[in-house]
C-alpha cells in the first residue's frame, strides 16, 4: 500500500513555546516546593523546640516568682472558660441569625443588609475589636478588663463564622422537609425546632470548631479587653477577672520576659490544638455529612 | 486516492472493560465521514482517539494503528499538540472560552505563535468567514463570546478550530445540544467545509447522517460493525444489526 | 343532626381555639426573637463604626486632618508631641505590598500546583496541611518570626538589629498564603473541563492550557484571593508586632518600623489624653481602609457570581 507515499512531516514544538512550558513547570514545581518545605519546617521547628518543653510541671502549675517559675495552667484554664463562655453566647445569636436569614427573612433588603453586615465583620481586623471591646464593654459598660469583656469582643468577631455555615447547612435542608411539616399543620417556630435544626447539626457543629480554632488563636483582641493575668479561679469568679489566654501569654512571656522556650511550648500546645481543631472539624463535616446524606436518601 | 487517516485494529480499554474492539477503518481526504451507533456504542470514543484526546481520561490503554497520512500518532516520538493543530475538534456542548470573540478565535494562532496583529485579524476574518459567522458578529468581535446564542457559540468554537488551518475536523454530536435552525445551518457549513477539509462526525440523528455525510461507519458495543457510502449503507446494509438500527428498531 | 356530624364538637373547638391562640402567641415570640438576633450582626457593625468615628474624630480635629495623615513624625510622649501617621500608613502598605508581592506568585502557584498538577496523593496530603498554615495563631507565626527569621536578616544583611519592614513583609507573607493558596485553587478546580479540553485540541500543552485559559476563567475568584489576603494583611498586629522592631521610622526596607496596626497595640495599654485619641483616629483611618478593601471584595466576589 503506502510504501511510495511519503508519510507527513511532523513539527516540533517551537523554542519559545518550548522554554515557557518547562520554565512555567519548573516554577510551578519549584513555588510548591517552596509551600511544602515552608510547611514541613514551620510545623517542625515549632515542634522540635516546643514539644521538649512541655512538662507536666508547666501545665499543672500557675508562675511563681518565689520560686522563679512558670506554669501555664491559668493560661489553659482562660482558654478553656473563654471558649466556653464565647460558645454559649455566639451559639444562639449566630444561630438564630443564621435561622431568620434563612427561614423568616422576606424582605430582600434587610438580608442584604444583615449580609452584608456579616461580611463587614468578617473583614474587620481583630485589633479594632479588640479596641472597641475595651471602650464599650470594659468601660461603658463597666465590665473591666476580664474574660468577660473578652467573650462578648470575640463574639462580635466569630458570630459571622456561626452564621455562614449555620446558614449553608440550613440552605441544604430541602425545602420538601419544610413543607410537609408546614402541611401537617405545625407551626413555623414548631416546624424549625423538630424538622430544620436536627436536619443542620452537621453545620453548626462545624461552626462551633471553626469558632474554637479562632478563640484558641485569637490575641489582639484579647491584649485590652481579657487582660495579661495569670490568675487561677472558677469558671464564675475567672469571667468578672482579668486572665490571659494562651496565646497572650505566649506573647507576654516571649516579647516581656524573654521566656523563649515557654513561648515555644506554648506554640507546640497551640498546633497541637489547632491539628485536632483542623481533624475534628473534616471528620465531623464528613461523618455529618453521610449521615445527613443517609437522612436525605 | 490515499486515506487520511488510517486505522488498523483499535482497541481501547477503560481500565479493564474494552470501550473498542479491532476497529479498522479508512477516512478518505475532503469527505465526511459519519459515524452512527446508540449511545455507549464507543463512536464518541473512536472520535477522540483520533487526535489522542483520550490521552487525558486516566486508565485508558489503547492498542493498534492510527496512521495520519502515514504516520502512526501513537509512537511515542509524536508530539500531541501538532497533531491536534492538524486534526481539530469541535464537542457536543460549545464551548467558547470566557473570553472576547475575537480571542476566542485568534487563541489557537497565538499559543503556536502568531503575534503579528495584523496577521491575527486576518486569520480570525477568514476563520468567521469560514464558519459563516462573520457577517453575525463583526461588530461585535470584542465582545464577550458568552453572550452568543448556542447556535452562534458553537459556530465560534468551529471557527475557533479553523483558525488553527487544521486538515482534519472532528465534530462529537456538535448539533445535539441546538435548535433545528442553527443545526441546519451547521450542516450546510459542513457540506461547504469538505471542500476544505476532511470531516469526521459523530451523531445521533439518522436524517442528518443521510444528509451530511459521504461515508458513514455504525458502530456497536464498541465494534465497528459496518462501514461504507452512506447512500448504499442506508438503502441495503449488508449487515442485520445495522439495518435494526438504522429502521430504528433499537436506539 | 346531620349539621351536627358536620361541625365540631364545642368542648373540643374550644380548647383547640385556646391552644391555636397560645400556638399563635408563641410563633409571634419566636419570629420576634429571631429577627433580633437577625439584627445583631447589623448592630455589632453599627456599633464598631460609632465607636471607631466618634473616638477617631476628636484627635483629627484637634491635630488637623493634613497635619495628622500627612506629618511625618510621631512623637506622642515627647514635651512637644507630634502625630503624624505618614510614616504608619506607608508602612502599612508597602508591607501589604511587598507581602502581596512575594505571597501572591507563590500562592497562586501552589494553588494551581495542587488543582492542575499535583499527583492526587500528593495534593491529598498538601491541601491539609495548607489548612493547618491557615489555622496556626498569629503569635506563633511571629515567634517564629523574632527566633528565626529577624536574626537571619540581621546576619545576612549585616544590619545591627534584623527586626525591620523586610522581616515583617516575609511573615505576612507567610501568613496570608494558606488563604491564597486555598481561594484560588478553588477558583480553579471550578473552571469548567470543556474549556480545558477545547485548548488542548486545539493543540495548547497542558501548561498553556492552565495559564491561558484555566486562570483567565478563574480571575474573579483569584482577585477575590488576592484582596482577602489584602484585608488580613493590613489588620494583621500581632506577628508584625514581634518583628518590625515598632519605631516609628518612614518606611524602607531595613528600617525598623511601625504599622498602623502596631502603633495601636504598642502604645494603647499606657497611653492617655490626646495621645489616646491619637490611637483612636489611626484605629479611623485602619478602619476606613478594611471597609474600602471589603467593599471592593464584595464588588468581586458578585461579579464573579455572575461571571
Amino acid at each position: 500500500m503506502p510504501e511510495h507515499y511519503a508519510p507527513v512531516k511532523m513539527e516540533p514544538l517551537s523554542g519559545r513555546r518550548k522554554v515557557f512550558n518547562r520554565s512555567l513547570h519548573v516554577l510551578l514545581y519549584l513555588c510548591a516546593a517552596f509551600t511544602c518545605i515552608l510547611l514541613v519546617g514551620i510545623i517542625g521547628y515549632i515542634f522540635y523546640r516546643g514539644l521538649p518543653n512541655i512538662t507536666w510541671k508547666l501545665l499543672s502549675t500557675k508562675p511563681s516568682y518565689l520560686s522563679d517559675s512558670i506554669g501555664i495552667l491559668p493560661n489553659l484554664m482562660s482558654t478553656l472558660y473563654l471558649v466556653v463562655f464565647t460558645l454559649l453566647i455566639v451559639l444562639p445569636l449566630g444561630v438564630g441569625a443564621a435561622i431568620y436569614l434563612t427561614e423568616y427573612a422576606k424582605n430582600r433588603r434587610l438580608v442584604a443588609v444583615i449580609e452584608f453586615a456579616t461580611e463587614t465583620l468578617t473583614g474587620i481586623p481583630s485589633i479594632l475589636f479588640g479596641l472597641v471591646g475595651m471602650l464599650f464593654f470594659c468601660q461603658f459598660c463597666s465590665l473591666g478588663t476580664s474574660l468577660r469583656a473578652g467573650a462578648f469582643t470575640l463574639v462580635m468577631m466569630i458570630l459571622p463564622t456561626i452564621v455562614r455555615t449555620t446558614q449553608e447547612s440550613l440552605k441544604a435542608v430541602p425545602q420538601s422537609y419544610r413543607e410537609g411539616a408546614l402541611g401537617l399543620g405545625s407551626g413555623k417556630w414548631h416546624m424549625i425546632r423538630t424538622v430544620v435544626l436536627p436536619c443542620s447539626t452537621d453545620g453548626i457543629v462545624t461552626g462551633c470548631i471553626l469558632a474554637v480554632g479562632r478563640i484558641v488563636g485569637e490575641s489582639a483582641a484579647l491584649l485590652f479587653t481579657a487582660g495579661l493575668a495569670h490568675s487561677l479561679s472558677g469558671f464564675f469568679q475567672a469571667l468578672s477577672t482579668p486572665g490571659a489566654t494562651l496565646t497572650v501569654a505566649l506573647y507576654v512571656y516571649v516579647t516581656e520576659r524573654g521566656e523563649t522556650d515557654v513561648g515555644f511550648a506554648i506554640a507546640a500546645i497551640l498546633m497541637i490544638l489547632t491539628l485536632l481543631i483542623n481533624l475534628a472539624a473534616g471528620l465531623i463535616g464528613r461523618w455529618l455529612g453521610k449521615a445527613s446524606h443517609g437522612r436525605s436518601a | 486516492m490515499e486515506p487520511v487517516l488510517s486505522v488498523k485494529g483499535l482497541n481501547l480499554y477503560y481500565g479493564s472493560t474494552q470501550a473498542l474492539k479491532n476497529v479498522s477503518i479508512d477516512l478518505p481526504e475532503k469527505q465526511v465521514t459519519a459515524l452512527i451507533g446508540p449511545s455507549g456504542c464507543g463512536k464518541s470514543t473512536f472520535l477522540k482517539t483520533l487526535d489522542r484526546m483520550n490521552d487525558l481520561v486516566p486508565g485508558v490503554t489503547i492498542n493498534g494503528s492510527v496512521q495520519y497520512r502515514g504516520l502512526e500518532i501513537y509512537a511515542p516520538d509524536v508530539d500531541v499538540t501538532w497533531l491536534r493543530r492538524q486534526i481539530g475538534m469541535v464537542f457536543q456542548k460549545p464551548n467558547p472560552f470566557p473570553m472576547s470573540i475575537y480571542d476566542n478565535i485568534a487563541y489557537g494562532p497565538r499559543t503556536h505563535g502568531v503575534r503579528d496583529r495584523k496577521h491575527l485579524d486576518e486569520i480570525v476574518e477568514k476563520s468567521l468567514r469560514g464558519a459563516a459567522i462573520w457577517d453575525e458578529v463583526k461588530d461585535r468581535l470584542k465582545k464577550s463570546a458568552l453572550g452568543l446564542s448556542g447556535g452562534q457559540q458553537q459556530r465560534i468554537c468551529i471557527a475557533r478550530a479553523l483558525a488553527v488551518e487544521p486538515d482534519v475536523l472532528l465534530m462529537d454530536e456538535a448539533t445535539s445540544a441546538l435548535d433545528p435552525i442553527s443545526t441546519s445551518k451547521i450542516e450546510d457549513l459542513i457540506a461547504d467545509l469538505k471542500n476544505t477539509y476532511t470531516i469526521v462526525i459523530v451523531t445521533h440523528n439518522m436524517q442528518q447522517a443521510t444528509r451530511v455525510s459521504d461515508k458513514c461507519a455504525f458502530f456497536l458495543l464498541g465494534e465497528l460493525v459496518e462501514s461504507g457510502d452512506t447512500g448504499q449503507m442506508f438503502s441495503m446494509p449488508r449487515e442485520k444489526r445495522t439495518e435494526d438500527y438504522i429502521t430504528g428498531r433499537f436506539g | 343532626m346531620s349539621m351536627n356530624i358536620l361541625s365540631i364538637p364545642t368542648h373540643f373547638k374550644g380548647s383547640f381555639g385556646r391552644q391555636k391562640h397560645v400556638r399563635k402567641a408563641l410563633e409571634r415570640v419566636m419570629h420576634g426573637i429571631f429577627f433580633f438576633f437577625g439584627i445583631v450582626a447589623v448592630g455589632f457593625v453599627l456599633l464598631i463604626s460609632a465607636y471607631l468615628i466618634f473616638s477617631g474624630l476628636p484627635a483629627i480635629r484637634e491635630i488637623g486632618l493634613r497635619n495628622f495623615l500627612f506629618g511625618t513624625v510621631w512623637k506622642s510622649t515627647a514635651a512637644q508631641p507630634e502625630f503624624g501617621i505618614l510614616p504608619f500608613l506607608l508602612t502599612s502598605v508597602y508591607g501589604t505590598a511587598g507581602a502581596m508581592l512575594v505571597g501572591v506568585p507563590v500562592g497562586f502557584m501552589t494553588a494551581m500546583f495542587l488543582s492542575k498538577v499535583a499527583p492526587r496523593p500528593l495534593a491529598a496530603i498538601v491541601r491539609p496541611a495548607v489548612d493547618l498554615l491557615a489555622g496556626i495563631p498569629s503569635v506563633v507565626y511571629g515567634l517564629i518570626g523574632m527566633i528565626v527569621l529577624v536574626p537571619t536578616i540581621r546576619s545576612v544583611f549585616d544590619l545591627s538589629d534584623g527586626a525591620c519592614l523586610l522581616a515583617a513583609i516575609l511573615v505576612l507573607a507567610i501568613m496570608i498564603l494558606p488563604s491564597i493558596v486555598s481561594v484560588s485553587e478553588t477558583a480553579l478546580n471550578a473552571v469548567p473541563k470543556e474549556y480545558e479540553d477545547a485548548s488542548l485540541a486545539l493543540g495548547a500543552t497542558e501548561i498553556e492550557t492552565y495559564f491561558r485559559v484555566s486562570a483567565p476563567a478563574a480571575k474573579s475568584g483569584i482577585a477575590a484571593a488576592i484582596v482577602l489576603g489584602i484585608g488580613r494583611a493590613i489588620g494583621e498586629a500581632m506577628a508584625i508586632l514581634m518583628v518590625a522592631g515598632n519605631v516609628a521610622n518612614m518606611p524602607t526596607l531595613f528600617s525598623s518600623v511601625t504599622f498602623l496596626t502596631t502603633a495601636i497595640a504598642k502604645e494603647m495599654s499606657y497611653s492617655s489624653g490626646l495621645q489616646r485619641q491619637a490611637l483612636f483616629s489611626i484605629a479611623l483611618v485602619l478602619f476606613l481602609f478594611i471597609m474600602l478593601i471589603n467593599i471592593g471584595l464584595n464588588l468581586l466576589l458578585k461579579r464573579g457570581k455572575e461571571g
